[in-house]
Formats: C-alpha cells, sequence, structure tokens
C-alpha cells in the first residue's frame, strides 16, 4: 500500500500521530539548553524546567533536589506520554510501540541478573530500571542461576522468550554470558524488530528499515571495540552482529577481525553514511564516537518526523525524549559537581 | 460637523487613552511601590529583561523561595484533602504576618507534619504486619488442620520453630528475617511456609512456585477478610493468605526468593492449638493497642492540619501575590548607579493621578529618602487597548472581543452590539413564549448574581452566567419580536384587540377555501392572529419577514460604513472620508439602499408590483419600460442615475486611494528634503496613522498597496450583494423556528390531547415539554446566537472594524486569583 497510507492512516493513526508531533513540539530546544547549561545550581534547573513539560513533574519536590529526582521525575514524563499513547492505540499500532520498550526489557533483565550475581539487593535495582522496560516477575529473575533457568521461570511469558532460542545454556551465569546474552537478545530483538516492520510496509518500513539499520550497525561497531582484548572469538564476535544493516554482510567479515580501533575506522570509512562520523574523531580515539553517534542518530530521528502518515514518529519521539533525559541528566550531574566546563561534552541537541 | 464633534463622550466608543511611562523607583521603596501598584492594578509593566531567563534575574532567588513555599502549601493542602477535612474558611482574626515569619512558620509546619506522618507509617507498617499475622493465623489454621493428621514430623520442627520465633515477634521487628532463619534441626521431610500476598499477584505468584519447584509443591489458598491499607497509596488492597508445602532446603530458598520478589509477607504459623491460641491473643491484644495509639497519632495530626488550615487561603494568596510582585519586579532593570529600579509600562491617563498616589505612598509607607520619580514617554509601539466595562457590558464587549481585540481608540462596535446583537437574535427567535421561559431562566441568574460569582461554576453554567445580561436581552427582544409575529409556542393571541378579518357567515365554513373579508380596522400591533392556519399564512409571513431582513441588514451595514466614517474622522484621515466612505455609501444604497425604497414603498402603498422583476431589470435593460411594476413617477430615470452612480462608485474606490497615498509618501520624503518639518502638522492632520506607521519602514510599496485596496474594494462590491443575501438568514432561522414550534404544538401536543386517554396525553405533554426545553429553548437559542454572532462579526463589522491591536493587561492582584482558579 505504499503511497496510499494518506487514504487511510489517519482513521486509526491520525490522532496518535498528532499527538506524538504535539510532544514533539515541546522538546527542548538549543535556547533551553543554552540557558539550562549557564544554570548555577539544581534549583536554577528545575527553576527553568518550571517552564516546560516537566514542570508539572517537578513543582511538587522538596527543595534538596538531586540529580536522580530530577531524571527519575523526566524519565516519568516520558513514561506518561508513553502510556497515554499505548492506551489509545489500536493494532499495529500498539504492537509498533511495545516493540519500542523491549530494548530497556533486554537492558532491565540484565541488570538485575548481574545485580543479583554480585549480591546486591533486587529493591535496590528494581528502582534502577528503566519504568519502560518493567514487566510483571521482573523481581523473580533473582532466582534463577542459569540461564535455562532464566527462561524457564521468567522469561518464557514476556515477549522477550523468543529472542532467547538461541541463548539458552546450562552454564552458570556470568559477566561475559550475560553480556553475550545481551546482544544475542538485542540482535534477536532488532531483527525481529525489522521484519514487524517491513511486514507494515509503505513508509514505516522505510524509514524504520534506515533507523533500524543504523542501529544495528552502531551496536556492531561498539560490540567490536568492546569486544577487543577479550576471549570472544572472532566467530563468537560476528554472531552478535544483526543480519541487516549497512554492514551487512561485508562489514561485518571486516569488523569481525578488526583488532584495534584504526581498523574498525577503516572498515566504517567505507561507508559514506559514516564517513562523516568517523571524520570527526581523530585517530585511535573511540571516547567521543558514542556523541558522534548520537548526534548522527538524533539528526536521523528528526528527519522522520519530515513525513506523515508512519509510524517511525513514535520511535523518533520516545529515542529523542530518552536522548533528552540524558542530556538533563548530564547537565544535572555536571552542575552538581561543579563541573561546569565539561557540560557540552555528552550533550546533543535536539534542534 | 461641528455638532458631531460637541456630542458627549462615550466610555465605551473609543478605548482609553493611554501613555507610556516610565517608573525610576529607589530599591528600598520597589517592593511595596510594585505591591500597592498590584492592589490599584492599572499599570501594565513592560519586560525590560526579554533576553534574560528566569534565573539570571535579579529577584530569581526571590521567586524561587515563593515557589517553595506555594509547594509547601500545596503539601498542606494535598494533606488536608487527605485528611479528609472540611474546608471552611476562618473568619477569625488573623495578624497580619512577614514573608520570612511565615516562611519559618511554614517550614516549621512542613518538618512537624513529616515527621508525624513518618511516624505514624512505622506505625501502620508494624498495624498491618500484625493484621496480616492475625489473619494468616486464622486462615492457615485451617489449611493446617487438615495436613495435621499425617505430618508427625514436621510438627516438632515447627513447633520448636514458632517457639523460638514467639517471644519476640511482639516486638514489631520484621517478621520474615525471624522467619527465613534457617532451622537447623530437620533438612528433609515435609514443611511449609505461610503469608500473605496481595491478590491481583496471586496467580502469577503460584505459577512461578509451580515452575521454580519443578511442581513439587502444595499451595493453599484462602482470600483475606480483611483489606489491608498500603502504606504508601493510601489505599486498600485485597490481599490473600497462603500456605506452601514442600520439602528441601533448595526447594525452601528459592520459595522465600520468590516471595520476596513478589512482595509477599511470610509469618510463622504454629501448629500446636495451644500455641496458636497464645499466639493469637497476643496479637489481638497488642492489635489493639496499636490501633488506639495510631488513633491519637491521626487525631494529633488532624488538629495540627486543622490549625494549618484555618490560615492557608490567607497564606496562599499571601504567597502568590507575593511572586506576582517579584516576578514584576524582575521585568525592571538595575540603572547605572545599582540604586534604583527602572521600570516601564503602559497605563490610562486618567489612572495617573491614583497611580501618583499610590507611588507616594510607598515612598511614605517604606520611608524613603527619595521619591519614586513617575513621567510619561514616548513610544514606539502602538498602545494596548482598554475599555473600562462594567458587569453588563463586559458580555458584550466579550462577543467583539472574540472576533479581535480593537485597535488602539478605533471604533469599538461593542457600543451598538449590545443592542442589536440581542435584537437580531429576536427577529430569529421571535416567540414571546420561548421568550419568557428565557427572561426566567435570565432572572434567575441575575437574582441569584452575587452568589453565583463567588462560587466555581462549572463551564457550561460559566458561559451562561457570564453571559447573562446578553441572555436578558435577548430574552426581553424575543417577547418582542414574538409580540410582533404573534408567537406564543405557535399559538396566536388576540392580545391587542380585534382580528379585522371575519368570516363570510357565522358557521366559517369556506374560510379555508373562499378566505376571510377585511371587516374592521387594521390589528393595531404586530401580525393579525387570523393569518394563523390560513392557506396564504406562509406566503404573507415569508413575504413579510424577507422584506424586513432586507431592511435591517441595508440599515446595518450602513451604519458600519458610518463607523467607518467617524473612524476616519477621528484618526484625520480624509483620503479615507473621500476614496473610500463616499463611494461605499453610494454604491451600497444605489443598489439596495434603493431596493429597501422601493420595499417601504410598497408596503405604504400597496403596490402589486413585483420587486424581483424590477431589480433584476434594473440591470438587464434599465432603459425598457417598468410597465406594471412601476412603483412612483420617475422611477426609470432614477434606477438609471442609481446604476451610473453604483458604476462610477467601484472605480472610485478602487484607483485613487493608492496612487494619492503615493504622492503623498514621495513629496515627504523625496521631493523636499527638509518639507517635513513644515508639513507635519499638515501631514498628520491627513495621515497620521499611516505617517506614525512609516516611521518604521519608510519603504512605500505600491504594488502592494494596490493589490490591498483592490482586495478591499471587490471585497466591499460582492460583499455588498453576499451580505446582504446574508441577511436573510434572519427570515430563514425565524421560519425554521416558527415552523418547527408548529409541529411540536400541532403534531404532538394537539394529536395527543385528541385522544381521551390520560396516559397518552401526559406523554404526549412529556415529549412537547421535552422538544420545548431541548430542541427550541437550547438548540434553537444557540443556533440563533451563532447566526447572530456571524451577522455581526462578518457583515457588521468587516465594513469598518479592524480588531489588530492588543488588549491592556494591567499588574493585578485581582486578576492574579482568576487566573490561579
Amino acid at each position: 500500500m505504499y503511497g496510499f497510507e494518506a487514504l487511510t492512516f489517519n482513521i486509526h493513526g491520525g490522532y496518535l500521530e498528532a499527538i506524538v508531533r504535539g510532544h514533539r513540539a515541546r522538546l527542548l530546544t538549543a535556547a533551553d539548553y543554552n540557558n539550562l547549561c549557564q544554570c548555577e545550581t539544581l534549583e536554577d534547573i528545575k527553576m527553568h524546567l518550571s517552564a516546560t513539560e516537566y514542570g508539572p513533574y517537578l513543582q511538587n519536590e522538596p527543595s534538596p533536589l538531586h540529580t536522580t529526582t530530577i531524571v527519575e521525575k523526566c524519565t516519568l514524563k516520558l513514561v506518561d506520554d508513553y502510556k497515554h499513547m499505548l492506551c489509545q492505540a489500536t493494532e499495529p499500532l500498539s504492537t509498533f510501540l511495545e516493540y519500542i520498550t523491549y530494548g530497556h526489557m533486554i537492558d532491565n533483565v540484565v541488570l538485575i541478573v548481574t545485580g543479583t550475581l554480585h549480591e546486591r539487593d533486587v529493591q535496590e535495582l528494581l528502582e534502577k530500571c528503566h519504568p519502560l522496560g518493567m514487566f510483571d516477575s521482573i523481581a523473580s529473575l533473582a532466582v534463577a542461576q542459569n540461564m535455562r533457568e532464566l527462561y524457564r521461570l521468567v522469561l518464557v511469558d514476556t515477549p522477550l522468550a523468543p529472542y532467547f532460542s538461541d541463548c539458552i545454556t546450562s552454564e552458570d551465569l556470568d559477566d561475559m554470558n550475560i553480556e553475550i546474552m545481551r546482544n544475542t537478545l538485542y540482535k534477536a530483538y532488532l531483527e525481529d524488530f525489522y521484519k514487524f516492520c517491513q511486514k507494515l510496509g509503505g513508509a514505516t518500513a522505510e524509514i524504520m528499515s534506515d533507523l533500524l539499520a543504523f542501529e544495528a550497525d552502531r551496536r556492531a561497531v561498539n560490540i567490536t571495540i568492546n569486544s577487543i582484548g577479550t576471549e570472544l572469538t572472532r566467530d563468537d564476535r560476528k554472531k552478535l552482529y544483526s543480519n541487516f544493516g549497512l554492514l551487512y554482510p561485508y562489514g561485518h567479515e571486516e569488523l569481525a577481525v578488526s583488532e584495534d580501533i584504526d581498523q574498525v575506522r577503516a572498515v566504517m570509512e567505507k561507508y559514506p553514511p559514516y564517513q562523516s562520523i568517523f571524520a570527526k574523531l581523530s585517530f585511535g580515539e573511540s571516547q567521543m564516537l558514542d556523541k558522534a553517534f548520537n548526534e548522527e542518530e538524533v539528526k536521523r530521528l528528526c528527519l522522520a518526523f519530515d513525513q506523515q502518515f508512519h509510524y517511525a514518529v513514535f520511535f523518533a519521539y520516545m529515542r529523542l525524549r530518552e536522548q533528552e533525559v540524558r542530556n538533563l541528566m548530564w547537565i544535572s550531574e555536571c552542575v552538581a559537581q561543579n563541573q561546569k566546563s565539561r557540560v557540552h561534552d555528552s550533550v546533543v541537541f535536539i534542534f | 460637523m461641528d455638532y458631531i464633534d460637541n456630542l458627549p463622550p462615550m466610555d465605551l466608543m473609543r478605548s482609553e487613552k493611554m501613555t507610556f511611562v516610565q517608573l525610576i523607583m529607589p530599591v528600598e521603596s520597589a517592593h511595596r511601590a510594585v505591591c500597592y501598584l498590584g492592589e490599584l492594578g492599572l499599570l501594565q509593566f513592560r519586560d525590560m529583561n526579554d533576553d534574560k531567563s528566569p534565573f539570571q534575574r535579579t529577584f530569581a532567588n526571590q521567586v524561587k523561595r515563593c515557589a517553595e513555599m506555594s509547594r509547601k502549601l500545596r503539601f498542606f493542602k494535598d494533606q488536608i484533602n487527605k485528611a479528609g477535612l472540611v474546608c471552611s474558611p476562618c473568619l477569625a482574626f488573623q495578624p497580619d504576618i512577614e514573608l520570612e515569619e511565615l516562611e519559618a512558620q511554614l517550614a516549621e509546619h512542613e518538618h512537624e507534619l513529616n515527621e508525624m506522618n513518618s511516624n505514624s507509617e512505622k506505625l501502620q507498617q508494624t498495624y498491618n504486619e500484625l493484621l496480616e499475622f492475625k489473619i494468616v493465623l486464622q486462615k492457615a489454621c485451617g489449611f493446617l488442620a487438615s495436613s495435621h493428621s499425617h505430618a508427625a514430623i514436621e510438627e516438632r520442627e515447627l513447633d520448636e520453630h514458632a517457639y523460638s520465633n514467639s517471644d519476640d515477634y511482639v516486638e514489631g521487628a520484621s517478621l520474615l528475617e525471624q522467619e527465613t532463619r534457617p532451622a537447623s534441626s530437620n533438612q528433609s521431610g515435609l514443611r511449609f511456609v505461610s503469608g500473605i500476598v496481595c491478590k491481583s499477584k496471586v496467580l502469577r505468584f503460584e505459577r512461578m512456585l509451580f515452575r521454580a519447584t519443578r511442581g513439587n509443591m502444595f499451595f493453599n489458598q484462602a482470600p483475606a477478610d480483611e483489606q489491608i491499607m498500603d502504606p504508601i497509596s493510601t489505599e486498600m488492597v485485597e490481599k490473600t493468605v497462603f500456605v506452601v508445602f514442600f520439602s528441601g532446603e533448595q526447594a525452601r530458598l528459592k520459595i522465600l526468593k520468590i516471595c520476596e520478589a513478589f512482595g509477599a509477607h511470610c509469618y510463622p504459623v504454629p501448629e500446636d492449638i495451644h500455641k496458636h491460641r497464645q499466639i493469637t491473643r497476643e496479637v489481638s491484644s497488642r492489635l489493639v493497642d496499636l490501633e488506639a495509639t495510631l488513633d491519637a497519632g491521626i487525631r494529633h495530626r488532624n488538629k495540627a492540619l486543622a490549625s494549618i488550615e484555618g490560615h492557608l487561603a490567607k497564606w496562599i494568596n499571601m504567597v502568590r501575590r507575593e511572586k506576582a510582585v517579584y516576578d514584576t519586579l524582575n521585568m525592571l532593570n538595575f540603572d547605572v548607579t545599582k540604586k534604583c529600579l527602572v521600570g516601564e509600562g503602559w497605563c490610562p491617563i486618567f489612572a495617573k493621578t491614583q497611580i501618583q498616589e499610590a507611588l507616594r505612598r510607598a515612598t511614605f509607607d517604606s520611608s524613603s529618602q527619595v521619591g519614586i520619580i513617575f513621567h510619561p514617554m514616548d513610544a514606539v509601539e502602538s498602545p494596548p487597548t482598554y475599555f473600562r466595562t462594567n458587569r453588563f457590558t463586559s458580555a458584550f464587549q466579550e462577543i467583539v472581543d472574540a472576533y479581535g481585540v480593537a485597535r488602539y481608540q478605533e471604533a469599538n462596535p461593542s457600543v451598538y452590539t449590545v443592542i442589536t446583537f440581542p435584537f437580531l437574535f429576536a427577529v430569529m427567535f421571535g416567540d414571546w413564549g420561548h421568550g419568557i421561559c428565557l427572561l426566567l431562566g435570565a432572572l434567575f441568574l441575575i437574582a441569584r448574581e452575587s452568589k453565583l460569582c463567588t462560587q466555581k461554576l462549572g463551564s457550561f453554567m460559566e458561559m451562561l452566567f457570564g453571559g447573562r445580561y446578553v441572555l436578558l436581552l435577548m430574552a426581553l427582544f424575543s417577547i418582542y419580536c414574538g409580540l410582533v409575529y404573534n408567537e406564543f409556542f405557535s399559538v396566536p393571541f388576540h392580545i391587542f384587540g380585534r382580528s379585522a378579518y371575519e368570516c363570510r357567515d357565522t358557521s366559517c365554513r369556506d374560510a379555508q377555501t373562499a378566505g376571510l373579508l377585511k371587516r374592521h380596522d387594521t390589528y393595531p400591533f404586530g401580525v393579525d392572529p387570523s393569518w394563523r392556519g390560513s392557506r396564504s399564512e406562509l406566503a404573507f409571513l415569508n413575504s413579510l419577514k424577507m422584506k424586513m431582513s432586507i431592511l435591517l441588514g441595508v440599515v446595518q451595514m450602513n451604519l458600519g460604513i458610518l463607523i467607518s466614517y467617524f473612524n476616519a474622522r477621528f484618526f484625520g484621515n480624509s483620503v479615507d472620508i473621500r476614496y473610500q466612505f463616499v463611494p461605499q455609501m453610494i454604491f451600497l444604497n444605489s443598489l439596495f439602499g434603493y431596493l429597501s425604497l422601493l420595499i417601504i414603498v410598497k408596503w405604504c402603498t400597496g403596490s402589486q408590483a413585483d420587486l424581483y422583476h424590477v431589480m433584476i431589470y434594473m440591470f438587464l435593460s434599465p432603459t425598457d419600460n417598468l410597465g406594471e411594476n412601476q412603483l412612483f413617477w420617475g422611477q426609470r430615470f432614477i434606477q438609471i442615475v442609481l446604476l451610473l452612480l453604483a458604476l462610477v462608485a467601484v472605480p472610485w474606490m478602487l484607483f485613487p486611494k493608492p496612487f494619492i497615498l503615493k504622492k503623498l509618501h514621495t513629496a515627504r520624503y523625496q521631493g523636499h528634503a527638509y518639507g517635513r518639518l513644515n508639513t507635519s502638522e499638515m501631514d498628520l492632520e491627513v495621515e497620521p496613522d499611516s505617517a506614525r506607521a512609516r516611521q518604521h519602514h519608510e519603504e512605500f510599496n505600491f504594488s502592494e498597496v494596490f493589490v490591498h485596496q483592490m482586495i478591499h474594494s471587490i471585497e466591499f462590491v460582492l460583499g455588498a450583494v453576499s451580505n446582504t443575501a446574508s441577511y436573510l438568514r434572519l427570515w430563514a432561522l425565524s421560519l425554521a423556528h416558527s415552523e418547527l414550534s408548529t409541529v411540536f404544538y400541532e403534531k404532538v401536543l394537539l394529536l395527543a390531547w385528541g385522544y381521551d386517554n390520560l396516559i397518552i396525553r401526559l406523554v404526549g405533554l412529556a415529549v412537547f415539554s421535552f422538544a420545548t426545553a431541548f430542541i427550541l429553548l437550547m438548540m434553537e437559542t444557540l443556533s440563533a446566537f451563532l447566526h447572530a454572532l456571524r451577522l455581526h462579526w462578518v457583515e457588521f463589522q468587516n465594513k469598518f472594524y479592524h480588531g489588530d491591536g492588543y488588549k491592556f493587561r494591567p499588574f493585578s492582584f485581582a486578576s492574579l486569583a482568576e487566573d490561579d482558579d
């Protein structure tokens, strides 16, 4: 039905698209960030945010503010937005919206499992979980001793269950194979999401495949960089790359054998869209890579709003809001720790 | 002309004269001065720190403090609402307190409340635990009794288990931990864990237990009789008691972990009957104690809250004012010496003395050495529009403002709207029965005015209440129009004497066929009731109402054009008078003014002439003989003259004005470089409006002006036709209203009355009254209202009204309270 979305899209999706575009319009702008960066204390940040969408969420916080409170309340706003949209959504949009949260679910599972491995308190871990990735029995993850139990006890009830087929082993959990599990799950999730978007067709498929491909490639680069110098074999490494995206398949071959950051860079520079990202970095540097990727992602997400009648705007909005919350966290951390010179290190302006 | 100038001034006609003023206040008296100005509410401050973000402004700290205080106040309010105290305005005398004092007080109260809350929360938690324990004891006993017979070994173990716990559980520490203390003795055999879990989680809990133990467990559950209060959300939660039987240490660890994950509380239950009884007794007695403590705590807290509540309204008001004052102070600038605050703003000229008085008072009260300087300045931007309305005119002003706020000093249409709006409404809603219903409603609202305006109304009632005087006039006029139409729920009445018509004979058999005879004088007021039900009723009423609509429309449009003359005169804009007002007047009146004349002549002479024919052939063949349609002598000649005048008027209003503007412009800026000083006097008289505007952008774009003028002319010419036609909605709506009410009266009420059955009659009456209330009184009122609104906004106001001004928003404490609610 490509090209004919305009005919029928608004029957079910029109209201929510209007809502999400309204939300997008209230994202903080560069002017807001400039003002926020000039703040002296967290109270100043609160005062500035009171004029924005976050105002009602922060206004009842008692005075000695903490960074965590600000981040928590800002995330709450995102969650409220999401829940509102999910309530209003019909199929297939509701499934699409649910897909967005699976990433957080994977992160939460990994967080809890790692936490219990290091014998942290479950309640404390639960507080750290992203509220979008919560599911009912998440607390009972702590019971599991190995992957098989993890799957059989808890995850079989969650939407993550199908992604688990590749990593059911009876090995005891340790940091390494938890990380491998995270990446295997993520790979399966991204591929599934990609397939789902292709099934939806139209502009959604077109834009989402672009956004997801970027995400997949970015993860591939991150996996490569993080696994340099570990005992992960080349084949194992290659197994963690998602089977789509710009780098698939030839880029993956080369990434799998890369042994240092400059080799990764050489691989990536063959792909024009990523050339600009690596052009910003000096050789041998990987610290700023995250920011460069984030900036590129934000640019792409903003572009998603240029087209109408597709679902990618919801994905883009959620991602942008998350980026915004990350920005706010960074700014408030910098302000709280008196490191204002570093404010610009990690803040990605959205507009 | 002098006569017009000497007319007494109308308050509402022109907005108040404003002046731009500068205030220079010494720092020590600035706060008090702004306070007094807020009470006065007649000065609109201009934000001079537009480019600064809120926390960079001078008084950011004070604003923050106020925000913090209002947060505390919100917290108190929330607590009071939660405690369910009734908010009663405390009328006792309260001494004025300083803000600093208030801040300290609030902090103290908050601290106290928080402490009490945390105390009662702790107590509540202990209470909950005990209550849960009691419930578990009651319920689990049942399960255990059934399994008692075949569990001899485990009994001993559990006895010990319970024994070790029974003496210290009363200390109120976490019972869970004690229960989870590994039982050293028997590692094998059947054991159990009992506890309580949220009802909503039971199913998942059971499933998880089943999976974790691979089905090697037995799960028993029973709903708890009492609901337990969740300490965080203070909601009552339904819980379920469970007992899980299992074997093995591994399983026990797993089960305990799962319990923890699901927020299930585990409590030890002794199996021995005596122990059981003893513990139950102890728990119960302890519960009673705790309950008393809790109650006392709540009473204490409520007392504290009640004492806060008495002051709360006053405090909230005070903090709100204080915040507004600091927000306003933030709009001011420091001067170079940092000793004075400089503010700018608009105020009406009449308020100058009041403001000066307030400032003097502020200087005196703050015992400042230096007075506050208050002086007018020149401003570049145009002043805000401010009308002094009262409760009667404000609703009408709202109607006009909804379209657009008047330009500064522009003629204000609401002066006329006060009468024309309800009148045009009534033309469409003419029925004195319905009018009386509306009147009763309006009178009810007005009678309870003083009561209603203090309380909070719903959005719909708010609207009705705001428009109560509009409603009153609408009702009065619709009674008047109803009398003219002789309609009372569509029933004609002989109020003003005898009908002029009578039947030919006493039986009145041929009244519908042969018609009636006119025997008496014409019916003195309104429509003769005999028309009702006659064959020619519709034809007669339609012709009457259509002609009336056109007459009303032409009069109102003429009024609109006339106001544009007064506007031009007021602003000294002779170009507009000569090249806009005059041709517009000629064009409208030579066509539709003439039509109105024909209508009146026809009414007066009773002629049979066909006015459609006359009007159409006036354009098609103006030189033809009118024949039988001639209404008066020399009509053909007049028609030709009028037609020519109308044709001339179109280029007249199209071409000259842009050229003249261009000439004026070139004369001013290029021709004589030094001419401006000398001619400024004259220029101002000729066209001060555009002269002022051109101070900003001196570029004169001829094509733009010309296109603008063209659009205006075309709009007017076409509008003259379409607007006149638009006034026919008066007839159409009035027809619809009377036909609808006839249908309901005849086809429902009379039909039902025809049956000799009480039930049918009652049903008929009910349907009739519902239809009257909802369709005729509510929906028809709304539609007539909307059409009257349109006639004013479009047909009337487009003749003269610019509506591109902005409202005067003074800094005032009174409006502050409204905004907040």
